[in-house]
């Protein structure tokens, strides 16, 4: 299993502690929506909810995308997953690796080992 | 006799651990059943080098290996494939050598600066722990690398790799600079 880095939990988990940002997440998980439109569902200036957006974008758990003059919102794990992805793939790179140097090791291992014998 | 004497027969493999440490630092650490004269040996040497640095099912070969091992000498491996016109080198400077613990070397194959790696031997009861340590110039450089090399990882299979450009890039540690 790969370990998230710290950091990424601790900003994911204070986005987490403020129940609007938890509303806004459970709206997301209805439809993709504006920061217009979620403002006015959670009764907040545009800033205001512009702010929490941004917190929540922060710690990876929306991703937002401008079309015009609309920024659409979505629940977007997708930066988090990209990456636990790809140290796994770069942690196989290198078990792959350790393998053929084992190999070398153990070799050295043997040498090592008649040679001392030889010199006792 | 030494029962373990088959290398195929490898009850004993040990698990090799990736992790981002922080915005600018990958670690991967690995426990081997040898001293750390010879795991020093194994990292520093072309001859042996050459023989376990780069995965067979890369298909990459290996067309030279120059290592100028101290502090301040420099590093050239080439490498061909057989999709590839033209070789590729990862070339970079050892920034510090203390033979058999530790050895800090530079990632230069780009135009900006690269990854500094840093890998320790820590001998302990005949069994060395192996940490290979990357720090990135900045978090930005380390997102990029993961962004430009997460659509090459195809999860078990490296075959899989399409571009070689990407293959040959996410080889090394400092995978974030592709060449401009």
């Amino acid at each position: 299993m790969v370990q998230y880095r710290e950091p990424a939990l601790d900003t994911a988990f204070s986005a987490l502690s403020d129940p609007i940002r938890r509303g806004v997440l459970e709206q997301l998980g209805r439809a993709d929506a504006s920061i217009t439109y979620l403002a006015e569902k959670f009764r907040m200036t545009l800033t205001g909810m512009k702010k929490h957006v941004g917190v929540l974008e922060q710690a990876g758990l929306v991703s937002t995308e401008k079309i015009g003059r609309v920024r659409t919102c979505r629940l977007g794990l997708r930066g988090l997953e990209k990456e636990a992805e790809w140290i796994e793939g770069y942690r196989k790179l290198w078990a792959e690796r350790f393998d053929d140097l084992d190999k070398i090791v153990e070799e050295l291992n043997q040498k090592e080992k008649t040679h001392g014998q030889k010199k006792r | 006799m030494d029962k373990r004497k088959d290398s195929d027969a490898n009850p004993t493999k040990n698990s090799t651990t990736a992790e981002r440490k922080s915005d600018r630092e990958l670690v991967v650490t690995r426990t081997f059943n040898g001293p750390a004269q010879i795991l020093f040996d194994a990292w520093t040497k072309p001859e042996l080098l050459k023989r376990w640095w780069m995965p067979k099912s890369f298909g990459v070969s290996f067309l030279s290996c120059e290592t100028d091992v101290r502090t301040g000498g420099t590093y050239r491996f080439v490498f061909s494939h057989p999709s590839a016109a033209e070789p590729m080198a990862f070339v970079g400077r050892y920034l510090e050598v203390t033979a058999p613990t530790r050895l800090v070397w530079t990632n230069d194959e780009g135009e900006e600066p690269g990854s500094v790696t840093t890998v320790t031997f820590e001998e302990r009861a005949g069994e060395t722990l192996v940490v290979v340590h990357d720090l990135y110039p900045s978090k930005q450089a380390l997102d990029d690398a993961i962004a430009s090399g997460s659509a090459s990882w195809s999860g078990d299979q490296f075959e899989q790799f399409d571009q070689l450009d990407q293959l040959l890039v996410s080889l090394e540690p400092n995978v974030g600079k592709r060449p401009a």
